[in-house]
Parts: structure tokens; C-alpha cells; sequence
């Protein structure tokens, strides 16, 4: 049986909000009797995009990432409802029940990736149910992915067994695996959002006027381990990403043809532009 | 004989379509009364009654009509009221007193409106789909849309998926790959959060006058923005109108009833502001307000000198060039260009999907912006980041590089360029000011490494490459507002002049525009005027005139008040600016001068929606302004009581592009937008269908003003007898579409996509045609002939026909030193150089387009896009602007994320949330502009704004003061953080959220 599944690029996320104000329009002043009722006008993002910006100026980048219900298989908010408040359906599909969850402010905590909102005005746990209303009146996907400019966002409709070789090949992550949720919304180049770079600039003197310096091979090491190398850019730059936090001491170890080697040592907290290194002639 | 056939056919008509349809029914139980049609000889006549919603008539001429209408002959009368109306013959007869309605305007309006509403009493509208909802369609300033309704309310809104029936899609192959756009339309924030601005709480539902507003007795000018308001009704609020208009007109004469409006409306071809607010503000002979090229300033002001281009007010070419991109060229430099938030300005997310081709093609990419902007996160490369205002210097060190290394285009300089050798001149510093323009020396003016500039200028000669000059990236926009805008603008010409611009894979362009659509398919963008008939200031005369013939309107009041001086001209009683005046490039030289011989002095005002606060510089001005006693009376006609709404005496309620009818082609503006619409990948042209009914009371600005021109008996001539509805008929009709589909299918469908180009005609490549030395041949219509030196299509539109270095207009014009014929640098007037100032504001403030908003659209009114925050913070229950701040910078101020801080200078005080961000650059405060919400803490004018005003704070002065130019971009700030009081100054506030503790800071403020 197919069953829905979300897939979210982080590298093609730009942060255009529209899977939020797609989350808005359809729920705000709306209600789906038996999927969902209103979402309040302020204050609720169950389409949550949290952003993550890396590195010091002149080297910076920024991640965004989209969050929101994850569907998952193990999904703790059914196991903590009562009176059977929340389903999961055939199609993968998790809903809260807008009636049957009345009152049952416990679901909030208990979902570990922060998905479920609480309705002050209505009394009941509320958050993003994939459009399921949407899908049964036989939308081909959900709003957010419809209105994403990018395709960061896209839902798939596939046998689990089809997710699994698709989670394979394009190697997806889950946001917060640590839950062991099983969740059906799927992660790729998260690296962007939750690992380091280590980055500078290689640059020359001659004639007393500084230059970049362009095609320098920089090694990064790990207790003399080699683990990555690269070359500078036009500008001298390099950059070694998917490092992980806090992951202590590095060596970078520059060299080009007619200058002296540098070796620089990094600590490593989170993302670093270790700044201009001048390379000595021979 | 025939006539009188027709005649009595009428009446049956009224009644069988009476019969048929209930609507029509109800239409004929409004009034009770006679009309008589005649043959001006009364040779013959017939009368018709309506009576408690019946129709009858009789033959013969009588004297006791409520309205007469007379036809010069029989033969003429017939031929005027046989099906289907041929407009053009009708509007003759009426220009000729050949046809002529007399009797009250309500009358001669309601049953012209009638007569027409017969042929369409039988049209459907609308596609039903699941869950008892109907799908319409409309556009927004955003994108297209679907609007799914249910019992009266809008459910959702989505962009449109195309389906089967649609046209198809173009492909572009480059570099053995194939491209594709996917089948639907793209929408931008602003667009998608539409439904949430419709239903807003900030919604003017109800007529309203501020409360010690007595026309009659004490107006109380100076309590606008602070009395309130109580409900009036309609029938009051147009009597006060109406006498004021009168009153004003009668005691001062002409001039004296200034119109105003913003730069943007809500979308369509009929009910715009160039097309319905023309028509009316000509009928009423107001004093226009004369707006300044705010979307191009340095490119209008400036780069038009060097290449010609005045009809885009200075803007380049902008054909061809997505294709020529991604098969050519090696690298795209994105200059002050950031397409992620800008969108083209109407063209939703249409480019991103190209710039993510390029990416996928390893297109390098080069980002140069005070602020790591969007385009440059999602996009990757390097960042290069000068000081704001500064871009000018940076400019001319890459220039440097490339004269002392040989590495520009030298066949290209010597055969298609003028004056190359004053510039090298220049640059080298072999001239009298003997300043070599190194990257050493650059470097120190804009704080970006020499070396940065060094290999910039090296990669950039040795690739092919497209300069993204600029939010359109086919230049406009970009740095183009502050100081040195007109420098930068200039500047970027100049570049591409050296390394061959129109050479394949060389040219200006981002991906954004010069897409391989049908660019001769005929839809009027809304700057032809709609059914303005205002064939001065819109480009109605051009095509849209002729196709849809209607009756003309023009002002007779040759007064005009410059935008950016209006509070001076209002308060000192004068001011100066320059046109707008896209004939020529001398166009702009000729000033204006406030007030214009002979007229009146502005006494009233009436307002068209409400943000100057949020986007003229230095705003504070335009409150001073409503608050004084100069205009006796101030009428905003505004769809939310927001910004300057806030201040007028009497607010008319208008309804958004979803409460009404219209029609309108995504992203075509017309005018000098000309072929905007290239930037899409698909051309949609849609039905604006009124898809609920006016909230509360509210009404579309084409029915207001209608309401207006029937007190003044205009009704008739301003809606020439037709409804909204009839007139978006008659856009329909004068387009291309009728060739395409039916107006049945696409009323009900709602949309219609144009094919796109076969590839074999896709128009040329912008400039190559200039670069291979031959006759223009992409498809804009200009210059005008006229301004080709010797052949037609021979050349650009300067003197010499060549990119001119040193520009021979400027040198003609000999009148502005801060623009010398040669772009020599001088630094901003407000900035770094400036000593004392900067001393006391050592920051920088950056303001560039809101991302999520559209100027102060989706902004404020309760709207889903305060909660992104990235847009505003909500803090204690307040949603706040947001000031983007270096970690360093902040720490000096002892400033954390998230705190309250105070924006300040000598004109203002913003209060907003800080962002602390490695984007921005040291020194320097990143708040994007337009804030819909004006909320001074104290009193209006005088006091800090907790709205997020950020131009409380900018400069007034004019770029150049020989220009009508904004210079937002060059103004120093200090920031701190909030005390929670009103001062505008350095420090504590006398009293906290007091307008009387406030009142002490006003004085203290008063006395600068």
C-alpha cells in the first residue's frame, strides 16, 4: 500500500516561508471537520522552518530547515492520547482528532520533535496533518510542497518498501534520530544544518602588494589522520564541511609550489573561518 | 423604421431577460423612473417606465422625463443601439453632441448599466470542485492565483497548476542538458498571504470621520493622527466630499485639491490606479502628485547618460538572456542584486528555478552586497562586502586593474564605445586630481580587501561573464538608492562597456529576465492606463487607446507636486523636482516648480492608500504634514486603516482585488516595465473574478469614485455607462485573447497560458545585434525614431550611438556637479566622509526591499507574514521590526539577540528587535524598509516609532539636487538600546509610553 511521505532538501531551501503561509492560509479561519480545526491567527507554526547560520563574515552560510509533524510509524503522541485521539492511517497520515483530543494538553510534551501546538482558545492539540482533508478530495500533494518555489519540499506517495531504496540512494537523514520515531518526513544534506565547517584564506605577498592565492592544497587533519584535502579558490578560499561540533582539534596543513608550508591548529565549537593565512615564498 | 424597431425591441428584451434571470429581476425593482429615447428632431421618440420592477414604454416625444437621451438622426440611433455596441462609433457620437443622456447622473447611469447588463445576465464564473467550493481565479502583486470559495468566504489560495488544456512549456538545451520550468505558476510571500489581509481586523469597513473634524466649524488639524474616529455614513461622507471638493475649488481655484497615491495598487488592468484614479483625478482637475523613478533612480538619473534607454528609464535590454546565460556564460556576478527577495518585482519565484540550473551547471557566482543576502545563502560563492554607498569606488578599482593589466575588450572599447581615453585618464589618475583609483585605494573607501578586487576584477576579465546588475539583475533596482546611486548605476555600464557587453555568455542579466516566451502576444500591462483614457501620463496612447476605443480624460490643472518635497511644498508653500519624462534623455533636466504659475496652493488633499510613512525618506516630514493647518481637509480612500490613513479627516473604505472585478496579465506592467513578463516562465493572463462581495460597507476604488463623480455629474462620463465588469469585457476584447479562446471559456475558467516562442523565433539576445555592430533587432519599440543620430534602428540612443564613457548629455547639460560627464567618484554626502556626523552616528543604516512584504502590502493589518521571523519579532505580544546588527557592533552596545533597541539620528527614533547576524557587516545596521504600521510612542511627528518606520531615519536630500531622486541608502545612525521611552534622541525619555511625558521631548525636538 502507498503510503505519504515528505522529503526536504536543505540545500534548496531559501526560506520563502511558503509551506508556513500555505500552513496559514489553509487553517486559518478554516475548519476540516474531522482533520483539524482553526489554527490560531498568531503564534502557531506547524510548518516550523528553523534556521541556522554558519561561520564568521567573509565566510557565512546559511541552512534553513523545515519542521513539522513527522508522521512518524512509532509515533509517541498515539501511544499518550486517550480516547483514541490520535490515528494513524493507512496512508501514513497522523491526525489528532480535533474533537476526541479536547483537553488533552499532555500531547504537546509528548512528542519529542515539538510538532504538536496547543489551541488556548479551543482547548485541543493541533499540527500539520499532511493535508490530509486536501488528499482525500484528491489533491495530488499537500499545499507546502505545491507552493514551494524550490522543490526543497516534495511528497512522495510510494510503498515503504520504495522509501527505504529512495532513503538509500539519496541518503536521507531524520531530523532528530535520537527519538527513534520512525518518522516519514526525510531529511537531505542536513549536514548543512546541524554540522561545522572549517574554512579560510590563503593569500601571498610580492612586491609588498597582498594577493590571493589561488590552487593551494589544504589537508585537514585529526591526530595526524588525514581525513579530507582540498584546494583554494580564486578568492584563496577553502572550506571542509560536515564536521561535528565540538569535535575538539584539527590541523590544517597548507602548501603550494615556491612557498613555505603553514600548519595551522583549529578547535572546533561550531563552524569556523579561520581567517588569512600568508604563505612565505621559498 | 429600424431605430424604432429597436426601440420597441428593448423593452421586450428588459423583460424576457427580467424573466429569465432573478438577478436582472432585482436589478429592475432599484428605481422608479422614465427614460425617453429620441431622435434629437423629436421625429421620433419612445418612453420607457420603470415601475415597480416592471418595464413598459410608449411611442412618441414628451417633455417630462426623468432622463432624455437624443440621437442625432434615426440612422445614427439605430446603428448606436444594434448589438454588438461598436464603442468607437459610440464615443464619436458623444464627442459630437450626436448622442446625448441629460438628466440625473444616478438615472443616465443606472439604465445605461442596465441596457448593458442584458448581454450578460446569462455569464457564468468559476469552476466547482470538491467540498461544495468554487474555484476563481485572480492575480495578485505576486503571482496568480486560484481562490477557492464557499457560502460567500474565501477557503484558500494557491498558485495554478496547469492542466491538460493549457498551453505547453519551453526548453532550453545548454551544455547537454535540457531544461524545463514546471507547469504552474510561482507566488510570492506577499501573494500567498493574501487571504489573511482580506480578513483583516485593520480592514476600513465603514465610512468614518475623525471625531474633531467639523467641516462646518473648528477641523482640528493639528489632532490628525491622534483624535479617532467615529462611523459616519456614506450619503455623510460623500456630502462632505462633495462639498469640500466644491468648496475648495470655488475659494481657491484651480490646484488647490492635490491627489496623492503610492507607487503600487492591487492588481488589474480596470480598476488600478493609472486606469480608474487617473480617469478620476483628471475629471476632478487635481494637482498630481509627480513621483520619482523610485525603482531605478541611479538608473534614470544616472546610467541612462552613458547607454541611452530613457523609455526604461534607463534600464537595459532584457531579451534573450536566460538562454544565452546558461549555454554561455562561465560566471554571474550579482551586484546589489537579490532576486531571492526582490522577485522581479512581480514575478514571484519565476528566475529561482533558472539560478538553480546554473548552480547545477557550476556556473560560478560572485556575490557583492553590504549584506549576505538571500540569493548569495541559497545560492553560494563569494561574498564581497562594501560599505553601503561605497560600490561606486569599488567599481572603479576593478577598472584599474583591467586598464593596467590590458585585460578588457579592446576591439570592443575602440569600436563601440566614446571617450575611453579621458576614463583611463581618470582612472590611472593621469588627470587633474591625479588619483590613481587602486584596489589599495578603493579598499580603504569600502573596506574590501584589495586582493578581493584584485581577483575579482582578474576572474571576471577572463570568464565570460553576466553582470546581475541590481534587483532585476537586467539592471534597475539595487544600489541605485542612496548618494552614490546614480555613480553605481553609471558604473555598471561602464564595466560591461570593457568587457563586451552582448557578446555570448557577456552580458547584464541573473537569470531573472530574457526568458524564451511569446513576447508579441498583445495583453495591456496596467501602465496602459486601463480605461483612464489619459493619454498623457499612461501609456494608453500606444496601443490600448486604439484597440479599446474610449472616451479620453485630461487634466486640466498643470500643477504637479514632487512626491519626495510634498511635505515642504505643503508646509513652506514651495518646491522643486524633475520629471519622470521618458521621451528623451533630456527629459529629466526640465525642473517643476511648486506652485505652477497661476494656480492655487494645495488646500486639500485627497489620499490614495497610506505609506509614505513607511517608505519616503525622512517621514517624520509627512506627518508634520498632515498635522498642518495648511490642508484644510484630508480624504483617504484606503482599503486598511494603517500608516498616514490614520491622519486624514474622513476615510473612504475601498475593498481589495478579490471584492471586485478586474483583469490583468501576471507581472505586466506596460509602461516602461515593457516586457516584463519575460522574466516568467509562463505568460498568464487571467480573470480577476470577484470572488466574495465587499467586506462591510467597503467599496472598489472604481465604484467610489464613481459614487464621487455622480455628485459632481461626471457619473456618466467617468464609467461611460459600463460597470467594472463590462469594462474588463472590453480589456478582454482589445487583447489578443479573442484569437485564442472564447470569453465564455475563459470567464468560467478564469485563466489562459500563451504558448510560448517556437524556438526558432525566440527573440535575439539582448545587445548582441549592438556588439556585432547591426541594426537593433530585439522587439522593444525604442527609442523613439527620433532619437536615432542617423539610421533608424542604427545605434543606441546616445549622441554618438556608442556607450559613452564620458557622457555628451551630461556635458550638454553642464548644470549638476555631483554628475559629472566622466563617473568620477565622490563620496556620499551622508556616510563615512561625513566627519562630525559620523562621530555622532557611526553607523551605517542599509534599507533594502522587505522580503516577505510587498513595499507595505502584507505588512501589518494582522497579517500571516508578522509571524515569520524573519520579518518581524513578537515580543511581549508586539510584533517589532527587526534591525540586523554585527556580532561586534553589538557587543560594543551591549546588545543580544532578540532586546528592544533604539534606531536613531537627528530626523527620528525606530524602535525594533535586534537580530545579532554575521550577514551584516561591521558598522553598518541592516532593516529592511516599508513598514505598513506607523506607532509613534509619543506624539505623531515628534516621538520614536514603535511601528518600524525605518525612514523616520533617512535622508531627504535628493541623490543629486539637480535630480527628483531618493537617497535612502546614505544615512547614519546610532543604535542603543530601548529605554522604553519616546525620545527620539540619545538616552532616556522623560516619561515611559506617556504622549504627555512625550510632549516634553516634542519641544525639545521642535527647537533643532
Amino acid at each position: 500500500m502507498k503510503k505519504w511521505n515528505l522529503l526536504i532538501d536543505v540545500a534548496k531551501c531559501h526560506n520563502s516561508q511558503n509551506c508556513f503561509l500555505s500552513v496559514a492560509d489553509e487553517y486559518q479561519g478554516n475548519t476540516h471537520p474531522g482533520y483539524a480545526a482553526e489554527m490560531p491567527r498568531h503564534g502557531h507554526r506547524w510548518i516550523d522552518t528553523k534556521k541556522k547560520e554558519r561561520g564568521q563574515a567573509p565566510m557565512v552560510d546559511v541552512a534553513y530547515v523545515s519542521t513539522m509533524c513527522m508522521h512518524c510509524d512509532d509515533a509517541p503522541c498515539i501511544f499518550a492520547a486517550k480516547n483514541n485521539a490520535v490515528k494513524k492511517r493507512d496512508d501514513g497520515i497522523v491526525i489528532i482528532d480535533p474533537k476526541l483530543s479536547k483537553g488533552q494538553k499532555h500531547l504537546v510534551d509528548a512528542c519529542p520533535h515539538g510538532a504538536i501546538w496547543w489551541n488556548e482558545e479551543l482547548e485541543i492539540p493541533q499540527h500539520w496533518n499532511f493535508d490530509a482533508h486536501l488528499l482525500d478530495n484528491g489533491w495530488k500533494e499537500p499545499r507546502c510542497a505545491q507552493a514551494c518555489p524550490t522543490g526543497a519540499l516534495k511528497a512522495l506517495h510510494v510503498e515503504d518498501s520504495e522509501m527505504e531504496k529512495i532513503k538509500e540512494e539519496q541518503n536521507l537523514e531524520e531530523f532528530n534520530p535520537q527519538f527513534k520515531t520512525k518518522p516519514r518526513v526525510h531529511y537531505k544534506n542536513l549536514h548543512l544544518y546541524n554540522k561545522c565547517f572549517i574554512g579560510g584564506t590563503v593569500v601571498f605577498v610580492e612586491n609588498a602588494t597582498e594577493d590571493c592565492l589561488e590552487d593551494a592544497n589544504i589537508v585537514l587533519k585529526k591526530e595526524d589522520e588525514k581525513l579530507d584535502e582540498v584546494k583554494s579558490d580564486t578568492f584563496g578560499e577553502f572550506k571542509f564541511d560536515g564536521l561535528d561540533p565540538n569535535s575538539g582539534s584539527y590541523q590544517l596543513e597548507i602548501t603550494h609550489d615556491g612557498f613555505l608550508g603553514l600548519s595551522v591548529e583549529v578547535e572546533l565549537e561550531e563552524s569556523i573561518y579561520t581567517g588569512v593565512h600568508t604563505m612565505q615564498a621559498r | 423604421m429600424k431605430f424604432a424597431f429597436i426601440l420597441y425591441g428593448l423593452q421586450w428584451a428588459l423583460r424576457i431577460t427580467a424573466l429569465r434571470y432573478p438577478m436582472f429581476r432585482a436589478r429592475l425593482k432599484e428605481k422608479d423612473f422614465s427614460v425617453q429615447i429620441r431622435v434629437a428632431d423629436n421625429s421620433m421618440g419612445r418612453t420607457f417606465i420603470f415601475k415597480g420592477g416592471r418595464v413598459s414604454s410608449r411611442s412618441g416625444v414628451r417633455q417630462d422625463c426623468d432622463v432624455d437621451i437624443s440621437v442625432k438622426s434615426a440612422e445614427l440611433g439605430a446603428e448606436l443601439m444594434m448589438p454588438p455596441v461598436d464603442h468607437l462609433k459610440r464615443i464619436e457620437a458623444i464627442k459630437a453632441f450626436s448622442l446625448m443622456a441629460v438628466g440625473p447622473d444616478e438615472l443616465v447611469s443606472w439604465f445605461s448599466e442596465t441596457v448593458y447588463m442584458m448581454q450578460r445576465a446569462g455569464w457564468t464564473w468559476g469552476t466547482p470542485v470538491a467540498n461544495g467550493e468554487t474555484r476563481y481565479v485572480n492575480n495578485t502583486n505576486g503571482g496568480p492565483v486560484f481562490v477557492y470559495q464557499k457560502a460567500g468566504k474565501i477557503v484558500r489560495l494557491t498558485p495554478i497548476d496547469f492542466d491538460d488544456d493549457d498551453a505547453g512549456t519551453w526548453t532550453i538545451n545548454a551544455r547537454g542538458k535540457e531544461f524545463t520550468p514546471p507547469r504552474k505558476s510561482s507566488i510570492s510571500p506577499h501573494g500567498l498571504a493574501s487571504k489573511s489581509i482580506v480578513y483583516s481586523k485593520e480592514r476600513n469597513l465603514y465610512p468614518m470621520k475623525r471625531v474633531d473634524f467639523d467641516p462646518n466649524g473648528d477641523r482640528n488639524p493639528q489632532n490628525r493622527g491622534v483624535s479617532g474616529y467615529e462611523r459616519i455614513s456614506w450619503e455623510e461622507a460623500l456630502n462632505i466630499v462633495e462639498a469640500e471638493i466644491k468648496r475648495v475649488n470655488r475659494s481657491y481655484g484651480p490646484g488647490a485639491i492635490l491627489a496623492a497615491r503610492s507607487s503600487h495598487h492591487t492588481w488589474g488592468n480596470v480598476g488600478y490606479y493609472i486606469s480608474a484614479y487617473n480617469r478620476f483625478t483628471n475629471i476632478i482637475g487635481a494637482t498630481q502628485t509627480m513621483l520619482n523613478p523610485d525603482s531605478w533612480e541611479g538608473w534614470y538619473w544616472g546610467a541612462m547618460h552613458h547607454y541611452g534607454h530613457s523609455m526604461r528609464n534607463g534600464a537595459a535590454e532584457i531579451y534573450g538572456q536566460v538562454e544565452d546565460c546558461l549555454q554561455e556564460a562561465e560566471m554571474i556576478v550579482f551586484w546589489a542584486s537579490d532576486p531571492e527577495v526582490t522577485n522581479g518585482v512581480y514575478g514571484s519565484f519565476e528566475g529561482t528555478i533558472r539560478r538553480q540550473w546554473a548552480q547545477e551547471l557550476g556556473i560560478k557566482m560572485v556575490h557583492i552586497d553590504p549584506y549576505l543576502n538571500e540569493t548569495a545563502a541559497f545560492m553560494g560563492g563569494k561574498w564581497i562586502a562594501p560599505r553601503p554607498s561605497t560600490s561606486p569606488a569599488l567599481a572603479q578599482a576593478i577598472t584599474h586593474v583591467w586598464m593596467t593589466e590590458g585585460l578588457y575588450d579592446k576591439e570592443y572599447v575602440q569600436n563601440r564605445t566614446t571617450g575611453f581615453d579621458k576614463w583611463q585618464d581618470y582612472i590611472l589618475g593621469n588627470d587633474e586630481e591625479g588619483v590613481a583609483r587602486t584596489p589599495e585605494w578603493a579598499a580603504d573607501e569600502t573596506g574590501v580587501p584589495a586582493r578581493d578586487i584584485r581577483a575579482l576584477a582578474r576572474e571576471w576579465a577572463s570568464k565570460k561573464t553576466y553582470l546581475a546588475a541590481g534587483s532585476m539583475g537586467t539592471t534597475l533596482g539595487g544600489a541605485c538608492r542612496s548618494a552614490t546611486g546614480a555613480q553605481w548605476a553609471r558604473a555598471m555600464i561602464c564595466l560591461m562597456a570593457m568587457q563586451g557587453l552582448g557578446k555570448p555568455g557577456i552580458n547584464f542579466g541573473g537569470l531573472q529576465f530574457g526568458a524564451p516566451i511569446d513576447y508579441n502576444f498583445y495583453f495591456p500591462g496596467y501602465a496602459e492606463g486601463g480605461f483612464s483614457g489619459d493619454l498623457q501620463n499612461s501609456g494608453n496612447a500606444i496601443s490600448l487607446y486604439q484597440r479599446m476605443p474610449h472616451l479620453i480624460s485630461m487634466n486640466p490643472t498643470q500643477q504637479a507636486v514632487p512626491r519626495l518635497k510634498m511635505p515642504e511644498a505643503i508646509m513652506d508653500g514651495k518646491a522643486e523636482g524633475y520629471p519622470i519624462d521618458i521621451r528623451s534623455i533630456e527629459g529629466q533636466f526640465f525642473p517643476v516648480n511648486y506652485p505652477s504659475p497661476g494656480h492655487s496652493k494645495v488646500k486639500m488633499m485627497y489620499k490614495y492608500g497610506g505609506s509614505y510613512i513607511g517608505t519616503q525618506p525622512d517621514s517624520n516630514r509627512y506627518v508634520k504634514m498632515y498635522q498642518s493647518d495648511e490642508l484644510e481637509c484630508v480624504i483617504a480612500q484606503a482599503i486598511w486603516h494603517e500608516g498616514e490613513v490614520k491622519f486624514a479627516d474622513i476615510i473612504l473604505p475601498a475593498c481589495t482585488n478579490f471584492e471586485r472585478w478586474d483583469i490583468g496579465e501576471w507581472a505586466n506592467p506596460g509602461g516602461y516595465g515593457y516586457d516584463w513578463v519575460g522574466q516568467l516562465n509562463h505568460r498568464v493572463i487571467g480573470i480577476q473574478h470577484k470572488a466574495i462581495d465587499p467586506l462591510g460597507e467597503s467599496k472598489s476604488d472604481f465604484e467610489i469614485f464613481h459614487a464621487v463623480c455622480k455628485r459632481l455629474g461626471h457619473g456618466a462620463y467617468f464609467t461611460e455607462g459600463l460597470t467594472e465588469l463590462d469594462w474588463v469585457k472590453r480589456v478582454f476584447d482589445a487583447s489578443d485573447l479573442p484569437r485564442h479562446i472564447s470569453w465564455k471559456k475563459f470567464l468560467k475558467k478564469g485563466y489562459f497560458v500563451v504558448p510560448p516562442e517556437p524556438e526558432a523565433s525566440r527573440p535575439k539576445t539582448s545587445y548582441r545585434w549592438f556588439a556585432e555592430g547591426r541594426k537593433k533587432d530585439v522587439p522593444e519599440p525604442h527609442p523613439l525614431p527620433g532619437s536615432y543620430g542617423e539610421n533608424f534602428l542604427d545605434g543606441l540612443q546616445t549622441q554618438s550611438g556608442k556607450i559613452e564613457f564620458e557622457s555628451n548629455s551630461l556635458k550638454r547639460y553642464g548644470n549638476d556637479p555631483e554628475r559629472p560627464p566622466l563617473n568620477k567618484y565622490i563620496p556620499a554626502w551622508e556616510g563615512i566622509h561625513t566627519s562630525d556626523l559620523f562621530k555622532k552616528f557611526p553607523l551605517q543604516l542599509f534599507s533594502p526591499h522587505a522580503r516577505y512584504s510587498f513595499h507595505t502590502k502584507g505588512d501589518g493589518k494582522d497579517s500571516a507574514i508578522n509571524d515569520i521571523t524573519d520579518h518581524r519579532r513578537e515580543i511581549d505580544g508586539y510584533f517589532y521590526w527587526i534591525a540586523r546588527i554585527s556580532p561586534s557592533d553589538a557587543a560594543d552596545r551591549g546588545i543580544e539577540e532578540n532586546n528592544l533597541v533604539k534606531l536613531y539620528n537627528d530626523r527620528g527614533a525606530v524602535i525594533c528587535a535586534a537580530h545579532v547576524t554575521e550577514r551584516v557587516r561591521p558598522g553598518m545596521i541592516h532593516s529592511r524598509q516599508a513598514s505598513a504600521v506607523y506607532d509613534p510612542i509619543g506624539k505623531p511627528g515628534y516621538s520614536a516609532d514603535r511601528g518600524g518606520c525605518i525612514n523616520n531615519l533617512t535622508p531627504n536630500r535628493t541623490q543629486s539636487l539637480k535630480t527628483h531622486s531618493a537617497a535612502y541608502n546614505s544615512c547614519l545612525i546610532e543604535v542603543e538600546l530601548w529605554d522604553g521611552g519616546s525620545n527620539i534622541g540619545h538616552g532616556a525619555a522623560e516619561a515611559n509610553n506617556q504622549i504627555a511625558g512625550a510632549g516634553n521631548a516634542l519641544e525639545t525636538a521642535g527647537q533643532d
